[in-house]
């Protein structure tokens, strides 16, 4: 039985979820949030990187197996990525990753790719939202349920 | 324990309250005194002022710390102070890592302080987690190309082409149309001092086109920008003007001679009158030079460019009116020309874009009938200025057909009445499309003082009329713009405060208003002859796209994004290029002026040392780990990858003059073989292990 999903626990329990930002675009955008006071829940963090076409497949691994609920690659709209088309690249690596992540036993909505522009203050703090409600109705990520279990 | 000696110094700031209203900061200082290598943690409350900086230089100084993690607002405007500070203390700057818990959590976790508290613990973990695994680098040098290109030949991008030119700089002026001046060379007088638009533009228009060091390119566009800051590649094309620019004196013999089948609206008088296919955009164009507008030709001749001429029974060729008019052969037709224009090439260290604006038509707005007494502020300034379409005589638009036949015969020494009728009263409504959820949500900034601008020219030229005004409210902050609206109401100019539903048009051409008296509570109801609509201030439809060529943003609103609002206004996120003017956002001359001059003195500051320097945060490949597949080569955006050989075998190299960083290929190297400097494998996920497991650091 997975502690996180009893009755009752449900409430205490928040997730965590991990954010990869472009520099260019979410990150700025997550910043723009702020600024405008736009709140989004405080389970999302974000880690920059240059580029969402940085974002190695191993990255989001990492995330999911050290307790991570959700992970979300924030990337440049598609024609806008300051490095030309690193977010196709990202784009590609990313429907890989997703397949890998089901064989983990992971369901595959726990990732998510999302183009937001710097402009896009209020698209992240809604599209924050709405991944974290996913995520709660999913419940704790299963892999680190096991993992503890196992231990 | 890593072996390496690593003393990291937290410094937490206050910002004032922005974070510390919302972030316990002794709870996080208590916090980061426990993560592993943190040797010091201090907070402050305002880390990036002198004082806080000195906190940090001091313990630098003191050999107490040798990383330095900053918590505060965010690195996009805040880590290049920081890197200095610590490069001024006399650690290398890359020992620096910031976490983000002002923009990403204090403001925006306001309300929920125990969370916002939490979140920033780990934020400052992760940041620490990087910070043990920095690795110093140096700065390298770029050499800087001298030349700047200016996008737009309005009056922002003349005074940016002047300033620069007249510091020695090399200009090349990309300029859309024909001729530079853009929207300013339309205005009647301009406020705040009614000062007469021509009489100050003009003199600049020349001034900048004779200037040795601007190299005028009109009718052109940008068609791809490559490269980057102190290097850029550009390739501009030159349009097809259907005229031997080189033969063409700008006498106009052969805009007369085009027949009327071939005239379309005039642009310049937005709309008001005709235009001929062969044309010069205004009479004080510069470069003064005529273009053929090949989709309105209508190839009075029976041929083409470089097609062979019909001949008459006698076997002399048959040439179109405008050929026959022009006295220097310049717009000949017997050589053919190439539709797609020219394509040049040039090289240039910065770009300012200063592409200016449009205003929204009258079409889109169903409500104020389609009469063309109905006409927007734009075409107003093109009615009563002395270079429009009636020479600044003030009749009702419908009549101008009629005025320009009078004209005609006038003109061939005819006796003639002008019918043409005079306007009784006129009526403004300002915020058209402005502040207006179904179109614009801003404010355009300009309208309402253009619009007591043109009411008090009007009323000062003719006391008689009757003139009323719409407005939700007057706007007028700016210097001297009370004034200037106080001296407008004494001239008696009736103002509402109110908006106009719609305007109805009567069968005599007039037209009736129906507003809104908020003052009264009631609607009114008043005859006009002319209705004008502050229509809103618009991006041009092209400015999206060129945006993207250039690869910088725009807003939600369509205009160009400066980096930061208040300390980078007129700079991009893509350095080296800078933005002025009405691109940028709608605002008057002065404002416009007061951008290009500081975006000309930021290309200068920049291009001026000749070389500069970059952060060295690219990727660099490991030759002994490499195994030689290629794979990197072929997704590297900038072509900054070769196969090369070392010690006998293929392996990849970076070159560094190249590679901008993104990261691409380190993400894609089957074999880890690529460092990316400043964002390695070994930091990203330190930071990403660190969040997961919610603020605890791994030993490495
Ligand atoms: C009705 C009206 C009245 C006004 N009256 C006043 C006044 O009295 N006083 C005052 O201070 N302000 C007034 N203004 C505001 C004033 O017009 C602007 O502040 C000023 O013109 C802005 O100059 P700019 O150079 O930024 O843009 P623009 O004048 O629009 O110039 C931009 C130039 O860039 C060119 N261009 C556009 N796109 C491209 C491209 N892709 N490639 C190359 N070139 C391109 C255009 O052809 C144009 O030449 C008024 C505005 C309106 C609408
Ligand atoms: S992808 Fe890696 S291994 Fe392959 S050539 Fe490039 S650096 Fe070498
Ligand atoms: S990081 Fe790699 S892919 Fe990106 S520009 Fe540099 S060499 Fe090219
Ligand atoms: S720079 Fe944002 S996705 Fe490439």
């Amino acid at each position: 039985m997975i502690e996180g999903q009893e009755e009752g626990k449900m409430e205490e329990w928040e997730p965590n979820i991990i954010v990869i930002a472009c520099n260019w675009c979410t990150y700025q955008a997550a910043d723009l949030a702020g600024s405008l006071r736009y709140s989004y829940p405080p389970t999302v963090k974000i880690v920059r990187v240059p580029c969402s076409g940085r974002v190695e497949p191993e990255f989001i691994i990492e995330a999911l197996i050290n307790g991570a609920d959700g992970v979300l690659i924030g990337g440049c709209h598609p024609g806008d990525c300051h490095y030309k088309n690193g977010n196709y690249k990202a784009l590609k690596r990313f429907e890989l990753l997703k397949s890998v992540i089901e064989e983990f036993g992971i369901e595959p909505e726990r990732v998510r790719l999302e183009w937001i522009s710097g402009s896009e203050g209020l698209k992240f703090a809604e599209v924050m939202k709405e991944f974290n409600d996913t995520i709660r109705k999913l419940g704790p990520n299963p892999l680190k349920w096991k993992e503890i279990n196992s231990v | 324990m890593s072996d390496k000696d690593i003393r990291i110094g937290v410094y937490i700031c206050h910002c004032g309250e922005n974070i510390a209203g919302a972030v316990n900061i002794n709870e996080v200082a208590e916090f980061a005194k426990n993560l592993p290598d943190v040797a010091v943690v201090r907070d402050y409350l305002f880390m990036c002022s002198d004082p806080g900086q000195e906190i940090i230089k001091e313990d630098i100084r003191k050999g107490l710390v040798n990383r330095v993690v900053v918590a505060a607002c965010t690195p996009r405007t805040h880590e290049p102070i920081f890197r200095r500070a610590c490069e001024d203390a006399g650690l290398n700057k890359y020992y620096f890592e910031m976490a983000n818990i002002r923009d990403q959590c204090s403001w925006a976790h306001w309300h929920e302080k125990e969370k916002a508290t939490e979140k920033a613990k780990q934020l400052i973990a992760a940041a620490v987690a990087k910070a043990r695994l920095l690795e110093p680098l140096e700065d390298r040098y770029v050499e800087l190309n001298k030349n700047v290109m200016v996008v737009g030949g309005g009056i922002a991008g003349i005074f940016a082409a002047l300033d620069l030119a007249n510091a020695g700089f090399k200009v090349y002026m990309v300029e859309k149309n024909p001729s530079i001046g853009g929207n300013m060379a339309k205005l009647d007088k301009t406020f705040p001092t009614n000062d007469c638009s021509a009489c100050i533009l003009t003199p600049l228009m020349v001034e900048v086109a004779n200037h040795p060091n601007v190299e005028l390119i009109t009718y052109a566009e940008v068609e791809s920008v490559d490269g980057s800051v102190g290097n850029f590649k550009v390739k501009v094309r030159k349009k097809q003007t259907y005229v031997d620019w080189e033969k063409c004196t700008g006498c106009g013999a052969c805009i007369n001679a085009c027949p009327p089948k071939a005239r379309v609206p005039d642009e310049f008088n937005e709309g008001l009158s005709l235009r001929g296919a062969i044309y010069i955009q205004f009479p004080q164009a510069v470069p003064k030079k005529a273009v053929i507008d090949p989709d309105a030709c209508i190839r009075c001749s029976g041929r083409w460019f470089g097609e062979e001429p019909r001949r008459t029974k006698d076997g002399k060729p048959i040439l179109a009116p405008c050929e026959k008019a022009c006295p220097t052969g310049a717009c000949s037709r017997d050589e053919p020309r190439d539709p797609n224009g020219e394509l040049i090439e040039l090289n240039v260290g910065s770009i300012i874009v200063a592409t200016g604006y449009k205003v929204m038509d009258k079409k889109q707005f169903k409500e104020f009938s389609d009469s063309p007494n109905v006409i927007t502020a734009l075409q107003m300034e093109r009615l009563i200025t002395a270079t429009g379409p009636t020479e600044g005589k003030l009749i009702v638009p419908s009549d101008i057909p009629k005025y320009l036949e009078w004209k005609k015969k006038v003109e061939k020494g005819k006796e003639a009445e002008l019918e043409a009728r005079k306007p009784k009263v006129i009526t403004f409504v300002s915020c058209v499309g402005s502040r207006d959820n179904r179109y614009h949500t801003y404010c355009s900034r300009v309208c309402c003082m253009y619009m007591l601008k043109q009411a008090m020219l009007l009323k000062e030229k003719y006391p008689e009329l009757d003139i009323y005004m719409f407005f939700i409210d007057v706007r007028t902050p700016g210097k001297d713009f009370d004034e200037y609206y106080m001296r407008c109401r004494n001239l008696g100019i009736k103002i509402f405060k109110g908006k106009v539903g719609g305007v109805q048009k009567l069968p005599d051409e007039r037209l009736l208003v129906k507003g809104y008296d908020a003052d009264l509570g009631k609607p009114v109801e008043l005859i006009s002859d002319i209705v004008v609509l502050a229509t809103a201030i618009e991006p041009n439809t092209d400015l999206k796209d060129l945006a993207r060529k250039l690869g910088i943003n725009v807003g939600a609103e369509g205009f160009l994004r400066e980096r930061h609002t208040k300390l980078y206004p007129v700079d991009t996120m893509t350095e080296g290029i800078f933005i002025a003017g009405c691109a940028q956002g709608p605002k008057d001359i002065p404002d416009s002026v007061a951008q290009a001059k500081a975006a000309a003195s930021s290309a200068a500051s920049l291009l001026a040392p000749g070389k500069m320097k970059v952060e060295p945060l690219i990727s660099e490949v490991n030759p002994e780990k490499c195994t030689g597949c290629g794979i990197c080569v072929e997704l590297c955006p900038y072509g900054a990858i070769e196969m090369v050989e070392y010690n006998g075998k293929r392996k990849s190299k970076i070159n560094e003059t190249l590679c901008k960083g993104c990261g691409v290929c380190a993400a894609a190297c089957p074999s880890k073989a690529i460092t990316l400097h400043g964002f390695t494998y070994e930091q990203v996920v330190a930071q990403i292990r660190t969040i997961a497991k919610k603020g605890v650091i791994e030993e490495v």
